[in-house]
């Protein structure tokens, strides 16, 4: 099987360039396993993996135009030959390599942690199963990267728009029922940019190899500010 | 040119559940804390572990801490140190509802509770009925717990070095530990972190096994840095082997699946758990179960064309049941088999999975080696936690559920005793270049250019060798053959070249790092392996199939050092209450 992948080593190369390599499909193969046949035989080709399984979220690439985890994405499915790039939108450290930084810094900025004011129990904070079940599709995101570097909105504002990820992690506490830092966090997310720079082209949805909604929780967090403003 | 130092009063390499949970109380305590991760912290390992974690809460059946004590002795082979397991049974409880509080996302019961589910080697009333002491988020704990860790180390403001791969640890002649000499992976510029204590975090070494559960970073780094400071490593022979990977490819299929009430069948169609475990049948002790598996397949009573695996039977629990306790094994099956476990069975085989073996420390956390005062002197400085530790909680056999524990508790005990040792050590220690040399020695090797075999041949060669000589069934025979193949590996290593130099995020040159590390520590499993002439927990020799309590009621040593074996006793007098005495082990 072909695979055209995005070579770009700062040290020796003075642009990026596409590179033919030929892999010995074998059923049920990863594309993942096919980039390590590949580091095989061209030891300096880079990108990050490593759960194999699609839990660690270090393997989100470009396949064929679209944002995948290299891991979970069969060779079968792909059409020939397969184009591998970095994920699109941010500076190239090189080859597959992306520098995440500016999206680790969006997911810091909504606070993403549980903030509770009350006493602490001596035991759990009691929850019920319906109010667990409104964390099903935020608290399982990876932070892989595949929905924000999708999404236009974060190409165009990534400094300032905090990006598909960011804003379900956002939803994540203000669903859950023990947090106790709802005005803060939307106080936080006020203004165009934050949250509003999102304009449901549902890239993310699309994209997101959990099978997440960020555009849904986008929205509820809007419906929230609404709610609350009134 | 000198190499950059950075300081802090605490350096922690690894940022899975051990490291992170240390990093939240010493960040908390304003303590100045570098955490040192090779991936980002939310891709450590940890993230993958499913099932869940232990602590007596009686949410769901009758338990107390007591019980998981005796199950945790009982599920070691009586090789756990039972000061430690009581330490850990009983911290259980605050631990876990200290993770809710930070933000856990548990699965709750109708009152509002955590969900607890039953896991193999659980009982209540030391050995009675099956108990319910697995604390759940569906089939996803470890990921919930890691990204909450993170979370709070966030809002705590813990200094993180993301994509710094530790080199080796820095030690002075006195035997203090001043740090370690990293490497910043995107740049590939070494930095010298020096700091007043070291804790060890690293994680386990799976990838020393062709087909394992293990991700492709868990290369046994810390194990591997301590055996090359002089510290020993300790019963690395005990490797979990965990019965239920997916056949040939090596996922791991949560023992959660048989606490639901999943079970195996073999190539008849029969339960054979029946014969080799009547009571507890499949949520037996995981060594016992995998000894099950292998026996049915190796008597010719296998599934499939080949015979080769068994099968793991979920269509009876309904849809319901697969798809709110057990959404992450149906994704692993979906896309890794194409099957949907609520309608078919998984073909499954025992898988290398967990060490119970590591770096000898004591309930405190602190690294503990055979010195002038006894087997158990404490090495100035040094801490490690999590499963590259050797506390021991686990002895010969690991319980489920008892993985995500043992990080948490002795992760936030060498935080607790790093602070102490913070208060009587104020100052760091004379940094000096004879300590750093060893170190940076072992970087500039890979520089060396040329004609030589490859990282990847070694690597590969190292993992199917462990396969076969250090499986779930051992022989004399087939172990001293593999400790002298292995022995001529190790010195080809020598000849392995790097073809790519470049300095930025050379991934070769890390691999080549960590081909270093894989063959240290796979030789301690081999000859550790090779050392112990019994059967116990994990360890199952077929040529001296008893457990003997008289000889080998022992933790075993490795030195890297002229690859010598010891020995050293257990533990067996508990904190406060009595001791379990060795027991025939049956489920």
């Amino acid at each position: 099987m072909k695979l055209r992948v995005y070579r770009f080593n700062p040290d020796t190369d003075q642009r990026p360039r596409l590179q033919d390599f030929e892999v010995t499909a074998i059923p049920g193969m990863m594309l993942r396993e096919a980039l390590i046949e590949i580091k095989k035989q061209d030891e300096g080709f880079t990108f990050r993996h490593s759960c194999g399984e699609g839990v660690c979220g270090s393997d989100g690439v470009n396949v064929n135009g679209r944002n995948k985890l290299a891991c979970i994405t069969p060779l079968a499915e792909l059409k020939e030959p397969v184009v591998v790039r970095p994920l699109p939108g941010r500076p190239v450290i090189r080859d597959l390599v992306v520098d995440l930084s500016q999206f680790y810094e969006q997911y810091r900025q909504v606070k993403p942690y549980l903030v509770r004011e009350d006493p602490l129990p001596e035991a759990e904070v009691r929850q019920s199963p319906a109010e667990r079940d409104r964390l099903d599709g935020l608290y399982e995101c990876i932070l892989c990267a595949c929905c924000s570097t999708a999404c236009p909105s974060f190409w165009w504002n990534p400094d300032k728009f905090h990006g598909p990820a960011a804003l379900l992690q956002a939803w994540r506490f203000l669903a859950d029922s023990r947090d106790q830092a709802t005005e803060a966090r939307l106080d936080a997310l006020e203004g165009p940019y934050k949250l509003f720079r999102c304009h449901t082209i549902m890239n993310c949805v699309e994209v997101c190899p959990k099978g997440l909604n960020p555009t849904r929780a986008i929205g509820k967090i809007k419906d929230l500010m609404l709610e609350k403003g009134v | 040119m000198p190499i950059p130092t950075r300081h802090f009063d605490a350096l922690i390499l690894g940022a899975g559940g051990a490291g992170l949970n240390a990093a939240l109380r010493l960040a908390g305590a304003d303590v100045r804390v570098a955490v040192v991760s090779k991936v980002f912290p939310t891709r450590s390992h940890t993230v993958a572990a499913q099932g869940g974690v232990n602590a007596a809460l009686s949410n769901v059946l009758p338990d107390n801490w007591h019980w998981h004590m005796f199950d945790t002795v009982k599920g070691s082979d009586y090789l756990g140190d039972q000061d430690v397991i009581e330490y850990m049974c009983r911290e259980a409880i605050p631990t876990v509802y200290e993770l809710e509080h930070a933000g856990v996302p548990f699965s709750r019961l109708d009152n509002g509770r955590i969900y607890q589910r039953p896991f193999g080697g659980q009982s209540q009333n030391f050995g009675g009925e099956q108990a319910a002491r697995t604390c759940a988020a569906a089939d996803r704990t470890g990921h919930a717990i890691l990204h909450t860790l993170y979370q709070q180390n966030l809002r705590a403001r813990s200094h993180f070095f993301d994509e710094y791969f530790a080199v080796d640890l820095l030690r002075d002649d006195e035997g203090y530990v001043l740090g370690a000499l990293v490497l910043e992976i995107e740049t590939g510029e070494p930095l010298i972190i020096a700091a007043k204590t070291t804790l060890i975090a690293t994680g386990g070494h799976g990838q020393v096994f062709r087909t394992t559960t293990n991700a492709f970073i868990n290369t046994g780094d810390g194990m591997a840095m301590a055996l090359r400071v002089g510290v020993p490593l300790m019963d690395m022979e005990f490797y979990q082997f965990h019965p239920t990977g997916v056949a040939g490819k090596g996922m791991l299929i949560t023992e959660g699946a048989r606490g639901e009430g999943g079970f195996l069948v073999n190539g008849e169609g029969e339960r054979f758990m029946e014969r080799y475990a009547p009571h507890a049948l499949d949520l037996a002790g995981r060594d016992v179960v995998s000894r099950a598996i292998a026996t049915e397949v190796r008597e010719g009573r296998g599934c499939g064309d080949a015979g080769d695996h068994v099968l793991l039977k979920l269509d009876h629990l309904g849809r319901d049941v697969v798809a709110r306790r057990l959404p992450g094994i149906s994704d692993i099956c979906r896309t890794f088999l194409g099957i949907d476990p609520a309608v078919e069975p998984i073909p499954i085989l025992p898988t290398a999975h967990y060490a119970m073996g590591g770096i000898p420390t004591d309930r405190f956390a602190r690294v503990v080696v055979p010195a002038r005062h006894g087997p158990e002197e404490v090495v100035p400085g040094l801490y490690a936690a999590g499963e590259c530790a050797c506390v021991s909680v686990h002895g010969a056999n690991r319980l489920g559920g008892n993985s995500l524990l043992d990080i948490l508790v002795f992760g936030r005990a060498a935080g607790q005793d790093i602070l102490r040792y913070l208060q009587d050590n104020p100052n760091h220690r004379t940094m000096t270049d004879a300590a750093v040399a060893p170190a940076m020695a072992r970087l500039e090797r890979w520089e060396r250019s040329g004609e030589g075999e490859s990282v990847h041949a070694i690597k590969a060669e190292l993992r199917k060798l462990m396969e076969d000589h250090c499986g779930v069934f051992r022989t004399e025979a087939v172990m001293a053959e593999g400790v002298e193949r292995l022995k001529a590996l190790r010195g080809r290593v020598d000849s392995v070249r790097l073809a790519d130099h470049s300095r930025t995020f050379n991934t070769a040159r890390i691999e080549a790092l960590e081909l270093d590390n894989l063959v240290d520590v796979g030789m301690a499993t081999l000859l550790a392996a090779h050392y112990r002439q019994e059967s116990r927990g994990a360890h199952s020799r077929i040529d001296y199939p008893e457990r003997n309590d008289q000889a080998w009621l022992r933790h075993s040593l490795y030195f890297r050092d002229g690859d010598r074996m010891d020995s050293k006793p257990v533990r067996t007098k508990p904190l406060t209450v009595d001791s379990f005495p060795p027991k025939e082990r049956v489920y």
